[in-house]
């Protein structure tokens, strides 16, 4: 089977092997591993020096705040919880370098942030990868009628920037009787669909398994999971969009302003990785809503799609539909002469 | 640490003393820088919406100009190259311009950068040991390293050899040559890294060529030198220096050659992109010919191939070279026309047709242009005061007195 794996995604087969130790009983090296591999030794060493950086700092403003608070009476304590919670948040690490507790206590920050600012709760998750699970997408061309429903149900979603109306999936119109040729396609129709003499194409981040993206990052704001899935650290991410030069498949979207989201419309069930609210100069894009899929859902594309045309699973389960999809399917992906290994494949029926 | 102060002191008297051109020249950079900073904060505040670049077309007018600046930066090393090295006697006077010019243009590519991204608040991010550096995975990080590394050689090495001409004595070329030695590779380094940036990304197939990399050494070793020349005639008629004919021709003969490099290696890819035009060949389709009606580089490409080929052509004359006018004029020229061509006619493009065909076009805004401008004043701001000390050290104007 796993030779089976290796000819669509060449993950490797240790992720299995892993698994097997842990469940066989014995002293469990799992754990082990997590408090001294080398991924905690990275994380320590740029944390000592940026926490004697923020000292640093903190010890050269300390005067002007000093000043400051002895001549304002009217800073409250809860604007000055706003103000320690954006001085811890600014002087954060990487969140892929970081602990669970580490984790854990940037979650909470947000979370009480948005509650100071908005007097309203949000729900936010740091939730890990689940063990032997590998996400893959299938989009039946066959079956999509262009209603663009996986739009709507996507930026509502995903909190995206209502103002400049920013969408993570394209769905592409394209006449029939030359192919899949995009180039001939219309990603901005406006009309009654489906029109006449035309098929329908969706794209969105696939998440590929050797993703041009993630290498060209300079700050590894952007990385693969162990699930498979391709995520931002919004709050680590510089803007440079090198990462946008670099997808061949129109992917990734950016913040060119702060996006506006009505409070009363923002889904206030959210991940750190996923859906949470971005500012502004920082990338973004599908996370297969990381939110829901960690939670054993399917992302909101797929459920909202009228004609049954997306199917998500987990394809280190045998007997899951895009198994199924895969194995009995004539599937093809997109430019795969580049070599990124998409996770996501198209089908006809 | 006393020469060092004492010469920081003189220095900052000479540049702020001069004749009524002097000033006025300051006084309008200043004024320009004032108008980019603005431009800036406005940008800073409204986010990089307030530019012309969109999803489709995610950089532009910046990220074009610092990869032209890099060019003119790295060609500082036609002039170390010969004058250390070789001993060349016609460069010496040169010299210390043209590591003025390197340490003002990668002030300028830096200030490109910056302005560029998103955050600029989170750059720590990017500084090796404080943040998380991407290192050796990331062209950019890379990037990073290589632009600082010759920045900082291009400030030390003029630096060394001022403090002992200033203080009357000779420089000991067993201290400096190492140094100039390791600046001549970094020089091509800079460059050669800045070019992976670009023809490292396969999702770009106007970029994805192993071409880029030379091409961008031949343009640099046209526009730099081109960029000294005028430069070295300007301070020659205003100051004292002495700059003689000979420097400038030879100089002038460099470009001859690089240009027609330069030239040779353009027409080599317009030969593969139109022989048999590809689905790859579309981002040149549309840059020299435009597609569907959207032509908007089309009219500033041939202007830049036009000029290109009428100053390469001519500089091969030896009798217009040499007049030094016309050699003036021709450099002007082929300096515009390596700016658009590896500008924006080179970032832009790789942009047009997007990843799935979709053809949208890219105006800078005027918010943009205005900071594009503003970075401009601000290096020949930095020039103006780097050659203004240099030429004056040289000339034994400013002296070090023991007290």
């Amino acid at each position: 089977m796993s030779n089976n794996i290796k000819k669509w995604f060449s993950i490797g087969s240790n992720r299995v092997e892993k698994k097997e130790s842990c469940d066989s009983g014995k002293p469990c090296s799992c754990k082990s591993e997590k408090t001294n591999d080398g991924f905690d030794q990275v994380l320590n060493a740029p944390t000592d020096r940026r926490s004697a950086i923020q000292k640093l700092t903190a010890g050269l403003l300390i005067g002007a705040g000093a000043v400051s608070s002895s001549c304002s009476v009217s800073k409250t304590d809860e604007a000055k919880e706003i103000s320690d919670i954006d001085w811890e948040e600014y002087f954060k690490g990487n969140y892929k370098l970081m602990t669970d507790t580490e984790k854990q206590s940037t979650v909470d920050r947000l979370v009480r942030s948005y509650e100071l600012r908005n007097d309203k709760k949000i729900d936010m998750s740091a939730a890990g990868p689940i063990d032997d699970v590998l996400y893959g997408y299938a989009f039946n061309i066959s079956k999509c009628q262009g209603y663009m429903d996986c739009i709507n149900a996507c930026v509502e979603e995903n909190n995206q920037d209502r103002d400049s109306q920013m969408q993570y999936i394209r769905i592409h119109e394209i006449e029939k009787g030359e192919g899949i040729e995009f180039k001939n396609g219309d990603d901005t129709y406006y009309h009654e669909v489906p029109a006449a003499k035309h098929f329908y194409i969706g794209t969105q981040c696939y998440h590929c398994d050797n993703p041009p993206c993630v290498e060209v990052c300079p700050v590894q704001a952007t990385w693969k999971e162990k699930d498979g899935l391709v995520v931002i650290d919004y709050d680590w991410c510089i803007g440079c969009r090198y990462c946008m030069a670099a997808c061949p498949y129109d992917g990734r979207r950016f913040n060119w302003k702060t996006p506006e989201v009505p409070e009363e419309e923002v889904n206030k069930n959210q991940h750190y990785l996923g859906n949470r609210l971005r500012k502004k100069g920082v990338m973004e894009k599908c996370t297969f809503c990381i939110q829901r899929s960690r939670n054993g859902k399917n992302p909101a594309c797929v459920d909202a799609c009228p004609t049954g045309a997306r199917v998500f699973g987990n394809l280190l389960d045998p007997n899951s539909d895009i198994r199924w999809i895969i194995e009995n399917k004539k599937v093809f992906r997109l430019k795969e002469e580049l070599g990124t290994e998409p996770k996501f494949w198209y089908y006809m029926d | 640490m006393g020469v060092f102060s004492n010469l920081v002191k003189d220095s900052c008297k000479s540049i702020v003393h001069g004749n009524r051109a002097y000033h006025v020249w300051m006084a309008v950079l200043t004024f320009i820088m004032l108008v980019g900073a603005f431009c800036y904060g406005v940008q800073i505040s409204e986010g990089l919406h307030v530019t012309g670049m969109t999803d489709r077309v995610s950089w532009g007018l910046y990220i074009s100009n610092f990869t032209f600046l890099v060019g003119v930066a790295a060609a500082a090393v036609m002039l170390v190259l010969p004058t250390y090295i070789l001993n060349d006697v016609d460069f010496k006077q040169a010299v210390l311009i043209g590591e003025g010019m390197a340490v003002a243009a990668l002030i300028m590519c830096l200030a490109f950068v910056v302005v560029d991204m998103g955050g600029p608040a989170r750059l720590w991010h990017i500084i090796p040991f404080i943040g998380v550096f991407n290192f050796p995975n990331s062209m950019l990080a890379w990037d990073v390293l290589v632009l600082n590394g010759y920045l900082i050689i291009n400030i030390t090495i003029p630096l060394y050899i001022l403090i002992m001409r200033y203080q009357g004595k000779t420089p000991n070329p067993k201290i400096y040559i190492p140094g100039v030695i390791i600046s001549v590779f970094w020089a091509v380094g800079i460059h050669m890294v800045t070019a992976f940036l670009y023809q490292g990304l396969p999702a770009r197939p106007f970029w994805n060529t192993g071409l880029l990399g030379p091409r961008f050494l031949a343009s640099a070793f046209t526009a730099g030198p081109a960029l000294i020349i005028i430069a070295l005639a300007i301070i020659r008629r205003f100051t004292d220096f002495k700059i003689e004919d000979k420097t400038l021709k030879k100089l002038g003969l460099v470009i001859t050659v690089a240009a027609q490099i330069n030239l040779i290696m353009l027409l080599s890819e317009f030969f593969k992109e139109f022989y048999f035009p590809t689905h790859h060949s579309e981002s040149a389709h549309y840059l020299f010919f435009g597609i569907d009606g959207k032509d908007a580089l089309v009219p500033w490409m041939r202007i830049s191939i036009i000029i290109n080929v009428f100053a390469t052509i001519s500089l091969l004359f030896h009798k217009l070279r040499n007049n030094l006018k016309f050699l003036y004029f021709v450099c002007g020229l082929l300096f515009i026309a390596v700016w658009i061509e590896k500008g924006f006619g080179l970032i832009i493009p790789g942009f047009i047709p997007g990843p799935w065909g979709a053809i949208v076009e890219y105006t800078p805004t005027r918010i943009e242009i205005g900071v594009t401008i503003g970075i401009w004043a601000l290096g020949a701001f930095i020039f103006t005061i780097l050659a203004r000390t240099g030429v004056q050290i040289e000339l034994g104007k400013i002296k070090y007195k023991k007290s």
